[in-house]
């Protein structure tokens, strides 16, 4: 069977839950199964299949799980933010069809992606850039202490991180191709451990130092644990070197150490991370609310879960049960309503998307292909830990998306167009030579 | 590079198994923690759908039960209203709210179960709510409203041989079906008997007596110096009046109350030991009852700047804490508990309010045994302090608890409060009876008394109780 047929067949999952989804909402919501719900389905599997003959056309060896894994995650998370508020869902659906447009754009524009190398320091400085723009006043704003989001009165909200990340990643796939042989062989060792050399780590450090202190000024640690990652990852990737690794990670424990004890909300954070079943900090404005209802909605939902919409969200009286439960804690939406299975299935999607596009990061053919397959997909998977794991507990708290489930228009299109590289470098790397 | 990149692939997969094992944490092993938690309102709001079980007497007395309300829904009546309001609390599922033992006995109320059942339970229709049958005795429970008549101030009594909770009254109270809110400044919701902090006087002297037998140091015959004043740590003590005893033996200055007396011996028989039995008796521990832990406060001696103690701390005025002063703080129940270690031979049981539990097919599902708190004192101990506290009660500060012919055993306690030289009292008192035989243990606390006694203010409260409970066979 070709890559596109799987493909296609891939998309009939995806289209079946959409609908069994909204038809599992509907019949919660008035005891009645609206043909609704079939509408829904069809017009999600019109979309998925048109987006499929435009790979088809355009992209014809690329692997053909990715898209069908992304459906499956964008369908389920369509369901779940109806099941929240019909009318979020309404919205999400139309940053879905302008992601996949920017999707083609992507994907028409840079057949050959490779020319991206020749713009590497704009796209940093473009990057950068959009990291600063929530602090600038008028435009910027915050939310818990953190500047996250851009609004442009009257006209959108957007959270420049979720684009950077990926300009990042593409400089750094660059700079490291052109850089890793020094790196490994000019590396020092000093005390058994190998250290890189300065001159060509020199601009990494400096480039990532600022990346850091910008968003220790936007006070987003959830970017900065995502990118520092996808920064180690991609390095360990283009020189084979642990100790490289090793160091990052000390010198990430000692800033985040700092930064755990003197940056009061972040500091708050770990508090409330620590002990979120403290009443005092249960009580407390921006206290452990938010993170102790996650694990009392995770323990509501069991093993088997309360089903499709059988979740509490809001108190009687009109307040919040569960704060943000269509974009931070939408894991523990999942995990109330699915319980322990319905979680470790979206999980696995993750994974297995994740596993594809490292995947297409060993096929790839030219070091800058790999690394930049692999940098996009660690950087997916580590938003994805930050976010759950902020949920589950694991680390703590901070705002990024569940990438496709969560509602938001910019992470929705920016990994769409994270995906739609990943494409590229899989339909290169598939090509026979 | 394809072999670190297999490596990434590693640890992505290990970062998720991490992800997967913290999702089972809360949804299977730490889930029937999670749901009972009293921050997690999300039971109180099913609750709204389930029929929660009733709160009963311990003669039958309906004290909560279930009454339909709107929507397929059900709400809480109480009709004992404020008569039982501490101990029984309340449960508001639409404000999320609950107190007492709606909220410490919420899990069998509901009906839930626990541990691998709990997983299979949830293939299964909602549980429905089991009956929760208290020690509580409506008689004395009335008793003690109208021994108090509207003063401030609580009284529990406990079975000493099973740790039951007989009575558990506190003014100001409240009724349940109109609780006031958490926000309200006056929050009459407060529970004295469990987390009231009084200066506990020489109600105290019974645990310092206690100490002084049952470590060898002293008998009930020992003569100490019992002049007036003396000085301890430094400040001088001054005995009721001022008045110089000359030498007394200990029971006469249990008889009599003689501070100075009881300040030597807490100094003598010293820190450690004052601290191992104030521990035994239950002291620097939240008190062992089956009510919710934010109504439980904990009795121990307070520094000047609010601070407790560590226990034993050097710092400790151990001669006035042997006197009930020194800035110790105690619950009605905790000097309750120490009446009813001395009553059962030494033996402290863990006091409890839950009887057992009844499904609603009538099948008890779960039965209250009593269980041993700690053995405070050798049988010999309490035999000798019980004599000592039957004194009080023939012939010294406590005769106004005499019931006739049953015999007594009692201690009075008149803490100063207010500014030096203000005439404002906070008297106490505690008891068991029978002396020989004893059914009751119970403590006494009256919040502020202009000029009043333990003796005097709160010992008739307690022989009102006493008659009360005792009439209907304890």
């Amino acid at each position: 069977m070709s890559a596109r047929n799987r493909e296609l067949l891939g998309l009939i999952p995806a289209s079946l839950l959409v609908t069994a989804g909204f038809a599992g909402v509907f019949i919660q919501r008035s005891n009645a199964l609206s043909n609704v719900s079939l509408t829904y389905g069809a017009l999600f599997l019109g979309l998925c299949i048109a987006a499929h003959i435009f790979i088809r056309t355009t992209l014809p060896r690329a692997d053909p799980y990715m898209f069908p894994l992304v459906a499956v995650l964008a369908s389920f998370g369509l369901v779940m933010i109806y099941r929240i508020d019909p009318t979020l869902a309404r919205q999400q659906a139309q940053w879905f069809v302008l992601g996949l447009v920017l999707f083609a754009a992507t994907v028409l524009l840079l057949r050959d992606y490779r020319k991206l190398e020749r713009y590497r320091y704009v796209i940093v400085l473009i990057s950068l850039g959009l990291l600063v723009l929530p602090r600038l006043p008028g435009i910027g704003y915050a939310a818990n202490g953190a500047y996250l989001g851009v609004r442009i009165p009257g006209l959108f909200v957007f959270q420049p991180a979720e684009f950077a990340k990926i300009g990042l990643v593409i400089f750094l796939a660059s700079y490291l191709r052109d850089t890793r042989q020094v790196l490994v062989q000019g590396g020092r060792r000093f005390l058994g451990i190998t250290f890189p050399p300065l001159k060509q780590f020199g601009p990494v450090v400096v480039i990532w130092g600022l990346a850091m202190a910008t968003l220790v000024v936007l006070s987003d640690t959830g970017s900065s644990v995502m990118f520092y990652g996808g920064l180690l990852a991609m390095l360990y990737v283009a020189t084979n070197r642990v100790s490289f690794v090793v160091i990052g990670l000390i010198a990430a424990a000692v800033g985040f150490w700092y930064l755990g004890t003197h940056i009061p909300h972040i500091h708050a954070r770990v508090e409330t991370w620590l002990h979120p079943l403290n009443p005092r900090l249960y009580h407390a404005p921006l206290g452990s609310y938010q993170v102790a209802n996650s694990m009392f909605a995770q323990a509501a939902g069991g093993m088997f879960g309360q089903g499709f919409g059988q979740a509490a969200l809001t108190l009687p009286n009109g307040g919040a049960l569960l704060p943000a439960p269509q974009t931070d804690m939408i894991y523990a939406v999942i995990t109330d309503e699915l319980g322990l299975f319905g979680a470790v299935a979206v999980l696995m999607t993750y994974l297995l998307l994740v596993a594809r596009g490292l995947k297409t990061a060993m096929l790839a053919r030219d070091s800058f292909s790999t690394l930049l397959a692999t940098g996009l997909s660690a950087m997916f998977a580590l938003q994805v830990f930050v976010i759950v794991g902020g949920v589950t507990r694991v680390i703590p708290l901070t705002g990024v998306t569940l990438p496709f489930i969560s509602y938001g228009g910019s992470s929705i299109i920016a990994n769409l167009v994270l995906v739609a590289l990943l494409l590229l470098v899989s339909d290169r790397a598939r090509r026979p030579a | 590079m394809n072999a670190p990149i297999a490596r990434l692939f590693g640890v992505v997969i290990l970062l998720f198994a991490l992800l997967v094992v913290f999702t089972s944490r809360w949804t299977v092993f730490q889930a029937s923690s999670l749901n009972n938690n009293p921050l997690n309102v999300r039971t109180l709001l099913d609750e709204l759908h389930i029929k929660r079980g009733q709160i009963l007497a311990a003669d039958g007395t309906v004290l909560a039960k279930s009454v339909p309300a709107a929507g397929n829904t059900w709400s809480r009546s109480y009709p004992t209203g404020s008569l039982f309001a501490q101990p029984v609390g309340f449960s508001i599922a639409a404000k999320g709210e609950a107190a007492g033992l709606e909220a410490s006995a919420g899990p069998d109320l509901r009906g839930v179960q626990t541990g691998l059942s709990s997983i299979f339970g949830q293939l299964s229709p909602r549980p429905v709510g089991d009956d929760v049958y208290t020690t509580l005795d409506p008689n004395g429970q009335r008793a003690a409203q109208q021994a108090l008549a509207g003063r401030a101030g609580s009284v529990v009594a406990l079975d000493p041989s099973t740790g039951a909770v007989k009575v558990m009254y506190a003014n100001p109270g409240y009724d349940d079906n109109n609780p006031p809110t958490k926000s309200s400044v006056t929050d009459t919701t407060f529970n004295r008997v469990t987390q009231g902090a009084y200066a506990p006087g020489s109600t105290f002297k019974i645990v310092t007596a206690t100490a002084a037998i049952d470590s060898g140091m002293y008998t009930p015959d020992s003569v100490i110096n019992g002049n007036s004043p003396i000085t301890v740590s430094g400040v001088p003590l001054s005995n009721d009046g001022d008045k110089s005893w000359g030498p007394q033996t200990l029971t006469t200055a249990m008889t009599y109350s003689i501070n100075t007396i009881f300040a030597q011996v807490a100094e003598h028989v010293g820190r450690p030991t004052m601290t191992d039995y104030m521990k035994r008796f239950g002291f620097y521990s939240k008190p062992p009852l089956d009510f919710p832990p934010f109504e439980l406060n904990t009795s121990k001696p307070v520094a000047p700047d609010g601070r407790p103690y560590p226990p034993g701390s050097p710092n400790e005025d151990i001669g006035r804490i042997g006197i009930g002063e020194g800035g110790l703080q105690v619950t009605p129940l905790q000097m309750a508990m120490v009446a009813a270690a001395v009553a059962n031979g030494g033996t402290l049981m863990t006091p409890h309010l839950i009887d057992r539990v009844v499904d609603q097919d009538g099948r008890t599902v779960k039965t209250t045994s009593p269980t041993v708190y700690s053995h405070v004192m050798k049988p010999s101990t309490a035999a000798e302090v019980t004599k000592m506290m039957e004194k009080v009660v023939e012939e010294g500060t406590g005769t106004a608890v005499q019931l006739g012919g049953i015999s007594v055993a009692g201690k009075t306690g008149t803490a100063q409060i207010g500014a030096n030289g203000s005439n404002l009292t906070q008297p106490a008192f505690v008891a068991f009876a029978p002396a020989d035989h004893p059914k009751i243990a119970i403590a006494v606390n009256v919040d502020v008394s202009n000029g009043g006694f333990g003796g005097t203010v709160a010992a008739p409260i307690a022989k009102g109780v006493l008659q009360a409970l005792l009439a209907n066979g304890g």
